[in-house]
């Protein structure tokens, strides 16, 4: 995925649209107050110079999928692992809940269910039937919308064809009116991410510590 | 040694053990109604969700695993300074080793209770093990969690060998004293000891082995634990020098928890003629020697990071040295280090009373150490966005008050059901071992058969 920064409006859409596909419990103004909110992708706000000549920048940072994830060896039960696909599974059913891979993730990009999920109404009404539903005690995170991918790539084997690029998207990407999101391919050189992720804007989001992500950010060109 | 002396000994280490008084009742039932109240603060946890605990986003670990880790830490005087006396054989260790490795059998009981209360899911605890499980699905044995439960797991059968070893002749001293269903009951525990020379031989090598053996597992064990922090990438854990610090700073509150252990049984068991001064003088230079390699370990840990100037290790260095959490940082600079050192070094306040107090300094100082480690950590991790805070909750605070509960209602329990100062240790005296030991076995009744 590569998130273009120049784009990005900071409306907050993929925020919502992720809640809404990936069945994330809404938790409510008390728990949000404690730093208890369970957005997997969430806009950061970052502002710069003294008043009044103050510029907001946004940057939306969700799991960056990571080559060597330092939340996986962590996990003592294997819930948090490595796809053969190269995504950062998380095996709800798995999960014991030590919160562990949360502290070893550089970006804080895990949430946590406190509670059982709730949705207040009419929320209830517009579950994913093809996401599970998180029980109390279980970590969670971005999943790429994995269902998506697979539902994808259900659909071109029984058409017998290839996956296009561009064909999956995920819930943040399809929702984003700015199109600062783009998802697709990283192994074919000639996908539009491939295309964008080698551009001189390109910079992965603490890319010293060596946790190789597969999120590209682009650097911001204009001074607005 | 005199018959007399003998006779004295026996009477005065099984009077616990024999006469109750409503204190001891009275002292069981607050203790036990304290951690009733700490059983019922967690099943309030388990039933609501892990919620009710105070973490938070980024500051997923809190008061539970800061009392896991100072829990550990507590176990560090028993088994290791009773081991490490009794190679070098001190003659000053008779009266201490016992009560000193009972703290480490509860400590680590306690301790080790703390990464199951942690858990988003308690109920599923057992994965953390190498059970046989139909699925075929181990343990991730790349995982410090499954690591800290083979640690702990040998550390813990391991000190509890060590304590019981010497047990056995003091059980069988009980079962020849009493009647009825106690010398049933002692006389289990016993495992048929008769006191020949051949047992004495048998029970001096085992303890021989478990004290050169539980010294690496000591040392291991809070290595171990450091690692849960260190094998993260994350500023103000990843680094190498936590392993040791670790092991010190677990030793420094692990001898001040048995000086106050042993100033307690001392007033409250009335054992002044088997606990003197000495002993507090002696475990006050080695708390004093402790305090200083503390000091040492925080002073290098401080520097290091301070020099090296890594821009999201500073946000958490600043934040403890002069942020929000000074206030607790200095506090414990002072308990484990400004209160302690002046008392222990000098002679004239290194009494009991004075090593009492350093003591709890010491302790109060070593659990915010750990708090310390865990909390601002996670709360200064490298995206200034997601900063946090953390904020203990009632069920977390009751749970805590309850595990200081529940060592002093285990170890009022032991103290009432096993002589707390091993008496044929005390018996043998400063003379070499065994040679005495049979002798010294006959003279209490213990040697029926001839060696």
């Amino acid at each position: 995925m590569t998130v273009d920064l120049d784009r990005c409006t900071g409306c907050g859409a993929c925020v919502t649209a992720c809640h809404a596909e990936n069945n994330i419990a809404v938790v409510g103004d008390t728990q949000a107050a404690k730093s208890r909110a369970m957005h997997w992708i969430r806009v950061e706000r970052y502002w710069e110079g003294d008043f009044p000549d103050v510029r907001l920048k946004f940057r939306p940072v969700m799991c960056q999928q990571c080559d060597a994830a330092p939340c996986e060896p962590v996990c003592p039960t294997y819930a948090s692992h490595h796809t053969e696909e190269g995504l950062n599974a998380q095996v709800y059913n798995r999960c014991i809940g030590t919160r562990y891979c949360a502290n070893a993730c550089p970006y804080n990009a895990r949430v946590f269910d406190y509670y059982n999920p709730q949705w207040p109404k009419p929320l209830h009404l517009q579950l994913n039937p093809d996401v599970s539903v998180r029980e109390v005690g279980v970590m969670e995170k971005c999943t790429f919308c994995v269902q998506r991918i697979t539902a994808a790539e259900i659909d071109s084997k029984a058409e017998n064809r290839e996956l296009k690029d561009g064909e999956i998207k995920p819930a943040c990407v399809q929702s984003c009116s700015a199109k600062a999101l783009v998802f697709g391919d990283l192994n074919d050189p000639e996908s539009e991410v491939s295309r964008l992720s080698r551009s001189t804007r390109g910079a992965k989001l603490l890319e010293e510590l060596g946790t190789l992500p597969k999120v590209t950010y682009l650097a911001r060109q204009t001074q607005a | 040694m005199k018959e007399a002396t003998a006779k004295r000994i026996t009477d005065d280490l099984l009077r616990p053990l024999l006469n109750t008084s409503w204190r001891f009742f009275a002292l069981v039932a607050v203790l036990g109604g304290i951690v009733l109240m700490g059983a019922n603060a967690w099943a309030y946890q388990i039933w609501n969700g892990f919620g009710e605990s105070g973490t938070r986003s980024p500051v997923f670990w809190g008061f539970y695993v800061t009392n896991f880790v100072f829990w550990i830490g507590i176990s560090h005087a028993g088994t290791l300074i009773s081991a490490i006396l009794r190679l070098v054989n001190a003659g000053w260790r008779r009266p201490v080793t016992r009560c000193a490795e009972v703290i480490t059998a509860f400590a680590l009981m306690i301790g080790a209770m703390f990464p199951i209360i942690h858990l988003g899911r308690p109920w599923l605890f057992f994965w953390l093990m190498p059970y046989p499980s139909g699925r075929l699905i181990w343990p991730n044995f790349r995982s410090p969690l499954v690591w800290d439960f083979f640690a702990i797991s040998t550390y813990l059968t391991g000190s509890v060998l060590f304590l019981v070893l010497p047990m056995i002749p003091d059980f069988a001293l009980v079962r020849d004293k009493t009647t009825g269903f106690r010398r049933k009951v002692y006389g289990t525990l016993a495992l048929g000891w008769q006191g020949t020379t051949k047992q004495w031989h048998r029970l001096e090598s085992a303890m021989q082995i478990m004290a050169i053996a539980i010294i690496p597992v000591a040392v291991s064990v809070h290595t171990i634990v450091s690692f849960d922090f260190s094998m993260a990438p994350v500023p103000g854990w990843h680094s190498t020098i936590f392993g040791p610090y670790f092991v010190a700073g677990a030793i420094f509150s692990g001898i001040a928890a048995l000086i106050i252990a042993m100033a307690g049984l001392r007033k409250f068991l009335h054992l002044e003629d088997y606990l003197h001064p000495i002993h507090f003088e002696n475990l006050g230079k080695l708390l004093l020697m402790m305090s200083m390699l503390w000091a040492y370990f925080v002073f290098a840990e401080r520097l290091t990071t301070w020099y090296g100037n890594g821009t999201s290790e500073m946000n958490v260095f600043w934040a403890t040295q002069r942020g929000s959490y000074a206030p607790l940082y200095w506090l414990m600079v002072i308990c484990n280090f400004v209160i302690p050192f002046p008392i222990l070094a000098l002679r004239k306040t290194r009494t009991i009373a004075g090593c009492v107090i350093a003591s709890c300094g010491v302790v109060v100082g070593m659990w915010l150490e750990r708090f310390l480690i865990i909390v601002p950590t996670l709360g200064h991790k490298y995206l200034p966005y997601s900063w946090g805070t953390y904020e203990p909750s009632r069920a977390e605070i009751m749970i805590m008050i309850s595990t200081f509960a529940a060592m002093g209602l285990l170890y009022t329990l032991f103290a009432k059901l096993v002589p707390i100062i091993s008496i044929w240790e005390l018996k043998v005296g400063e003379h070499p071992f065994p040679v005495d030991a049979a002798a010294a076995a006959k003279e209490h009744g213990l040697l029926r058969t001839a060696p």
